[in-house]
């Protein structure tokens, strides 16, 4: 990866942040994916992607500057070889299916949702489940997925008031953007449908069930199945 | 050995170093707000790696202590009474079995910090025993909770009634009495604040919120304005990150930070400056001077060292004193 079109900005005396560019794009974020792969070996560093830029958070103790070059210096030299010289390879991610119970008390938002935009429910239900998603970047809240992916027809603006209650598990778009609750949260994006899946458990020794770069397909399952599998889980 | 908590105080939190490595998973570190004050707490009462310590927001809590041990607080200043004994702060104090520790208001300041010799020993979660109440980690403090203390050599007790060393530390570095003005570095969308608002924010006085907290710092004042709108689209965030949302009051993010954002990123408090934030409590003024990424650097270098030769120093006079088995 040519390592000159990336943009270095020194946020914070641990923290440096490459930026690939300032758009919502899945060129962009395959770059960030592709990043992290080959700069999540260096010693001492977190790395942090989100759609378009990666945050690298160091030990300032174990990149100390002296004269010649700063903390940021050396961490940015070491970037910069790492992300010439390292093609590990971005991968096409995991591939997650996510069952989901589309409309009724689990997706209350749905009729508004295809009402608002001139569709029927089951067309909104086909087209969210008719491709896969990208999860661009974890955020929000521990195990939030944000999906790259989602069909632009089926954008909405966000709830002008939200939610201060969602419940865990509930799949929602806000404006173009796709996710999933993975705990009861407050929220502003309209439910369109409810994965009984368990996304973040703090136990659990992966406590996130997706990572950043994997893929996400949804499944449209009945309430019956959406009981079964819940009974399962919590068995 | 355990604690139970009779009264909880206003917001009562354990709190060690914090959670590292979890951010791309959307989990933040959390941690101690002023992480000088709780690792002096820690090194008053012996400990020597990550213990928790309890956290208190402006009324301490009421506890009651199973066993004799020593324990230490530190951070703003507090009342603190075991019976009808006045306990000072920043050095390490004997309580006998069955002490019942008073906290109360603090008299300057927002937090206060609780050691006990062995530390809180509640489950850790993902590394760390820190409660994030922003992402559901773990929880504050409630009446009726037992709080389990890890176990660690003591000396035989020195006295059947409660007692202090007879040396404290020097509050005054680690506390910022004369709440001074905090350093900011410019931040990525600093350039395009409007004239009047770049202005109004480094020579203008801000106050804490009412509705501040673990997650961020609101700060009352001149609302600051762009000179155009930005559409920015999420990028990580950090503790010290100053955003200023479309209300136009600026917030500094804290430990409990989000790991990702989307309002343009005007300022990031200097790493040194955080913990004074920490300690400005609702209605406290909050002013900030423009530093330089070097120069805030060197502060956080300078006072790691001086923190570091402090923590040798109390090692020493621990051992020299034979109360700890350090």
């Amino acid at each position: 990866m040519p390592a000159d079109a990336i943009q270095f900005e020194p946020l914070a005396e641990d923290a440096l942040l490459l930026r690939f560019g300032d758009r919502i794009e899945p060129v962009l974020n395959d770059r960030v994916h592709a990043a992290v792969a080959a700069l999540r070996d260096l010693p001492s560093l977190e790395c942090v992607p989100a759609y378009a830029s990666v945050l690298l958070r160091f030990a300032p103790a174990a990149w100390q500057g002296d004269e010649a070059a700063s903390a940021h210096q050396r961490v940015e030299r070491a970037a910069r070889i790492a992300l010439e010289t390292r093609h590990a390879p971005a991968g096409a991610g995991r591939i997650h299916e996510i069952p989901v119970c589309y409309g009724g008390p689990h997706g209350p938002d749905l009729h508004e949702l295809a009402q608002h935009l001139g569709l029927s429910g089951t067309v909104v239900v086909a087209r969210h489940v008719g491709v896969d998603y990208r999860v661009a970047m974890l955020g929000f809240a521990p195990g939030f997925p944000y999906l790259l992916g989602l069909d632009p027809t089926l954008a909405m603006p966000r709830r002008r008031d939200p939610r201060t209650r969602v419940p865990a598990g509930s799949v929602a778009i806000g404006g173009a953007q796709t996710g999933i609750y993975p705990a009861e949260l407050p929220g502003g994006w309209h439910l369109i449908g409810r994965t009984p899946l368990r996304l973040f458990d703090a136990d659990a020794s992966e406590p996130s069930l997706l990572a950043a770069g994997d893929r996400v397909r949804f499944r449209a399952i009945d309430a019956e199945e959406f009981a079964d599998l819940d009974a399962a889980r919590h068995r | 050995m355990s604690v139970r908590v009779l009264k909880p105080g206003l917001l009562g939190t354990l709190q060690d170093r914090g959670r590292p490595g979890h951010a791309a998973i959307g989990v933040g570190r959390a941690g101690a707000m002023d992480l000088p004050a709780w690792r002096l707490a820690n090194a008053l009462v012996g400990n020597r790696g990550n213990e928790a310590a309890l956290e208190c927001t402006l009324l301490g809590p009421t506890l009651r202590f199973e066993r004799a041990t020593w324990i230490a607080i530190t951070g703003a200043p507090i009342a603190a009474r075991a019976g009808d004994t006045d306990l000072p702060t920043w050095t390490a104090c004997w309580l006998p079995a069955g002490s019942v520790l008073q906290l109360g208001r603090m008299a300057a300041g927002c937090r206060s910090y609780l050691a006990v010799r062995g530390g809180f020993d509640v489950a850790a979660v993902l590394g760390s025993r820190s409660s994030d109440l922003h992402a559901g980690l773990g929880r504050a403090l409630q009446t009726g909770d037992t709080l389990p203390v890890g176990n660690a050599a003591s000396s035989a007790a020195p006295a059947n009634h409660p007692h202090a060393l007879p040396w404290r530390l020097d509050p005054r570095p680690w506390f910022d009495f004369a709440q001074t003005p905090l350093m900011l570095l410019p931040g990525s969308h600093h350039a395009q604040l409007d004239e009047v608002s770049r202005q109004a924010l480094h020579t203008g006085t801000f106050r804490v919120a009412s509705d501040s907290n673990r997650t961020a710092s609101r700060l009352d004042g001149a609302r600051l304005q762009l000179c155009a709108p930005l559409e920015l689209i999420s990028e990580a965030t950090l503790p010290g990150t100053m955003q200023l949302p479309p209300s136009g009051q600026p917030i500094v993010l804290m430990a409990e930070a989000p790991v990702t954002g989307g309002y343009p990123r005007i300022g990031q408090l200097a790493a040194a400056d955080l913990p004074r934030l920490a300690q400005r409590r609702p209605g406290d003024p909050v002013c900030f001077r423009r530093g330089t990424l070097e120069q805030a650097a060197d502060r956080l270098r300078r006072r790691e060292h001086a923190l570091d030769a402090l923590y040798r120093q109390i090692a020493r006079r621990l051992q020299h004193d034979g109360l700890l088995l350090a």
